[in-house]
């Protein structure tokens, strides 16, 4: 399996995700994944409304959120935590990657798109972009994942 | 049949399958059906409507599906009737996600259905006034199949076919 150095934040403790997909399945994969890159899993969501509440609790560094949900879409979910929490950063995962599916997204706040099926080192990088973006909240990587909590 | 319309199902299929499962995969069988169709096993129907309409049936038996989800999941998963739907709804909606990607890159614009799950005896509704396309794909995991029966919306037919009037 292909080793990824850890992505931490500044004050070197893991980046926590909140994960947002209506797949059991899909969340799975990506918790997977999050934890090959040092990650913390602080809390999941299997519609956009609960995601809107979960954030308000945990305060993620990192939202991976699917578009087609029950209840309450990605895209609408994404509007909401943006417009209350605006350095919210959101990623989003759906295997739907036509170009109006993005730009709605992107004009709704989100910060990045990956389609499924996901490669980790598609998701390695996008991830990696999307935290650079504010060095004084998340520093760059400094360890092979799994090692940080030593 | 409209092979313009099929090529991007096969494509996504393909390259789902190949990427989930980290591993090539093959098509064994390919052959034209009009009846309705005769699961193998658990199968995820997915209807399209729009410029383009018909539907998308991703087949798999409930062994294959267990070992699919395993592979996806890195550890061994242990076998239920929940884990069986989980991975036969998420194939599909990633192998349906991704043809809808590349259609709608060509222009076609259409709405698709959440995956309805069959799991029971009777067969499934054919395809109308379409044939379906039904193809074996060979993956690490066991055989998946899909069932493909895709038209252009009449009425956009008649448009593209109508011809402007000689003096």
């Amino acid at each position: 399996m292909k080793q990824f150095a850890a992505l931490l934040r500044k004050d070197n403790q893991p980046v926590r995700y909140l994960v947002v997909d209506d797949s059991v399945f899909a969340r799975k994969n990506l918790i997977k994944m999050i934890e090959m890159f040092g990650g913390e899993v602080a809390g999941e969501a299997g519609d956009g409304l609960t995601a809107i509440a979960e954030f308000n609790r945990i305060s993620p560094d990192i939202v991976l959120m699917d578009i087609t949900m029950p209840q309450m879409e990605g895209i609408e979910a994404v509007e909401r935590i943006v417009r209350q929490h605006p350095s919210a950063r959101i990623v989003m995962v759906s295997s739907v990657g036509y170009q109006e599916n993005i730009l709605a997204a992107l004009q709704k706040g989100a910060k990045h798109f990956v389609q499924k099926p996901v490669k980790p080192e598609v998701l390695y990088e996008i991830l990696r972009y999307v935290l650079s973006d504010d060095p004084n909240a998340v520093g760059v990587p400094v360890a092979m994942a799994g090692e940080h909590r030593s | 049949m409209r092979m313009e319309l099929i090529q991007p199902f096969i494509n996504a299929a393909d390259a789902v399958f190949a990427e989930s499962l980290q591993a090539p995969t093959k098509i064994v069988d390919l052959e034209m059906d009009q009846e309705a169709y005769r699961r193998k096993g658990v199968a995820a129907l997915i209807a399209i409507k729009g410029d383009i309409e018909g539907r998308v049936i991703l087949d798999l038996s409930p062994e294959v599906a267990v070992k699919v989800a395993s592979q996806l999941a890195g550890v061994e998963v242990e076998a239920s009737e929940q884990v069986v739907r989980e991975t036969v709804c998420e194939m599909a909606n990633m192998v349906i996600g991704n043809s809808v990607t590349l259609l709608n890159d060509q222009g076609f614009h259409f709405k698709v259905f959440p995956p309805e799950i069959h799991m029971d005896e009777t067969g499934l509704a054919g395809s109308a006034d379409t044939e379906a396309l039904v193809i074996c794909i060979e993956t690490p995991c066991g055989e998946i199949y899909l069932n493909i029966a895709m038209h252009y919306l009449h009425r956009r037919r008649q448009e593209r076919n109508a011809v402007p009037a000689l003096d």
